[in-house]
């Protein structure tokens, strides 16, 4: 495993090479999407394309409605008063914003990890059955079964599997974050939303998360937000650059890391602010 | 190097704090004196008159010996169902202002009566019972105590819900938004279990409050000379027999007023140190 080199890159490199939209399979497609909290509007006619199976990195300033942008995919916004959406999300096709939609359901297909880890006050094996039993109704050996292949996939069977019991608060930060991600691919989602996932963890815990993240995508279609460019060049196919509250450009990580088209990504990407 | 900075502006600097800080202990040993002071005179005068007879007779008529045992019952049976009435009703309102009603015009009414409620004088809630329950029933009764003792209940348990939910960061309750969780399995599952310790330690808080009033259970349940269970009739407390027998000329039932005082004191400070060391666990 070549945690030091991933975590310490000194420059960006950008991993995946020679991705283009042509003819990739649309899992999301945002069209004319602005976003109000209250009076204020957060985004500006968004339109953009999450294609399936592939990672998409939003990233910008702080405050420029990245993470904003994700919430509105599973409508996190909608529990709070005030926040509203308009324009189009297409799910498969279906708008997700129109109100007739159950969120509980969208959320199930919608699955989110946190920038801080949110493990509920639950043993391990708990805190990913809870989330099955939710929507299906299985024998305990069957979910014993889900439980240990969620948690094989988010790299964390072998750290956990002799201490189910115990309460999932006991582990560290990165152990925790990979708690989430399990709990979140045991709902057997479509699309995971990463929401700065490791911007509360150590470089090694990082590494190990992103290096999940490029697994999960062979399975689930992958958004995630974050500050860190490097960790974009990394981890995703396709990079959005947003900037108060407009989406300025979006195209192939490496093409929009080594040949931006627009002067505000540039001067973004190379460090000149943000 | 050090020697440099200890110029006027350090020195006077000092010479305020060690004055506030000699205030602070001041006012910290002046208020812990007292508590001291209080526990001291209880044992002394209750240890005496502590035996078994206290918990195993009743209440004597003067002059002869006896013990508090239909005012322990009585005590006991008044605040549990006290508890029983006032906890699931100060829980969902609780629940409500801290989950449902947070940008609500409702809640925020509510908090500001439920504030109220909490600093009103006991005296006004037992007349209030006497006058809605009392007076209509004909009779003094242990259920009418209970009622009252439960209005005390109701907004402790209502602030403590509310605080302790509150406390609850919000990001647990996206986390379980965001496998699917309805709001009402979040609160249920989630966010009551985060918020367990505080909200028994509310309960316990609730429970030592309630069992040292006196006032509200004088026009309520009265008092009983006898063994009672039935709460549809007059029925004893610990507070309310401490309270006549402590004004009586009589010796053996000012001895009585000192144990049963020692009794309640003893039980508040043991509930307190429970509830306290529950909320220590949980940070």
């Amino acid at each position: 495993m070549n945690v030091a080199s991933t975590a310490a890159a000194p420059a960006v490199t950008v991993a995946h090479t020679g991705v283009s939209a042509e003819g990739l399979p649309e899992k999301i497609g945002i069209h004319n999407l602005e976003f109000f909290y209250g009076e204020s509007r957060a985004l500006k006619g968004i339109n953009l394309s999450l294609y399936a199976n592939k990672t998409t990195a939003f990233i910008g300033p702080s405050g420029c409605g990245k993470s904003t942008l994700l919430r509105i995919l599973n409508r996190m916004y909608d529990l709070y008063p005030g926040q509203r959406a308009t324009g189009e999300v297409l799910f498969d096709g279906e708008n997700l914003l129109d109100s007739r939609v159950d969120i509980n359901l969208l959320r199930a297909r919608i699955g989110m990890v946190f920038q801080k880890p949110t493990p509920f006050p639950m043993s391990i094996y708990e805190n990913i059955a809870f989330g099955i039993r939710l929507y299906e109704r299985l024998p305990k050996s069957e979910i014993d079964g889900r439980v240990e292949s969620a948690l094989r996939r988010a790299a964390l069977w072998d750290e956990v599997k002799d201490k189910l019991g115990a309460s999932g608060l006991g582990l560290s930060g990165g152990q925790q974050q990979r708690l989430c991600i399990a709990r979140t691919v045991a709902v057997k989602p479509e699309v995971i939303l990463f929401d700065e996932p490791c911007s509360a963890l150590d470089p090694i815990s990082t590494a190990k998360i992103e290096e999940l993240i490029d697994e999960l995508k062979q399975d689930y279609t992958i958004v995630i937000v974050t500050h860190n460019m490097q960790q974009a060049a990394r981890v995703s196919d396709f990079t959005t650059f947003m900037y108060l509250g407009e989406l300025i450009e979006f195209g192939p990580t490496a093409t929009v890391f080594t040949t931006p088209r627009d002067k505000r990504t540039q001067a973004y990407i190379t460090g000149r602010f943000g | 190097m050090a020697n440099s900075r200890q110029n006027n502006l350090y020195a006077s600097r000092r010479l305020r704090n060690m004055l506030a800080k000699s205030l602070a202990y001041g006012a910290t040993a002046f208020g812990l004196g007292w508590l001291v002071l209080i526990l001291g005179v209880l044992l002394i005068h209750g240890i005496g008159g502590l035996s078994l007879a206290v918990f195993t007779e009743n209440t004597p008529p003067p002059g002869s010996d006896g013990g508090l045992l239909n005012a322990i019952v009585g005590s006991i049976m008044m605040t549990l169902l006290a508890i029983a009435i006032g906890t699931p009703i100060g829980i969902l309102a609780g629940t409500y202002m801290a989950e449902y009603g947070r940008h609500d015009k409702l809640a925020m009414i509510v908090r500001f009566i439920n504030d109220i409620l909490l600093s009103a004088p006991s005296i006004v809630i037992g007349l209030f019972i006497y006058e809605v329950l009392v007076a209509p029933m004909g009779h003094f009764s242990g259920f009418a105590g209970s009622v009252s003792l439960a209005v005390i209940v109701i907004p402790v348990v209502v602030r403590t819900t509310e605080d302790m939910l509150k406390l609850v960061p919000d990001t647990l309750r996206e986390a379980a938004a965001s496998i699917g969780l309805p709001r009402s399995m979040m609160i249920q599952r989630i966010a009551y279990r985060a918020a367990r310790a505080g909200i028994v330690t509310g309960i316990l808080l609730a429970i030592a409050r309630v069992s040292g009033e006196t006032a509200p259970l004088l026009f309520t349940a009265l008092n009983n000379q006898f063994f009672s269970v039935n709460m549809n009739a007059p029925m004893p407390s610990l507070p309310v027999v401490i309270f006549q027998f402590a004004l009586s000329p009589y010796e053996e039932w000012q001895s009585l007023a000192w144990t049963g005082a020692l009794l309640i004191t003893f039980t508040v400070l043991g509930l307190s140190i429970v509830a306290r060391s529950l909320t220590a666990r949980k940070s």
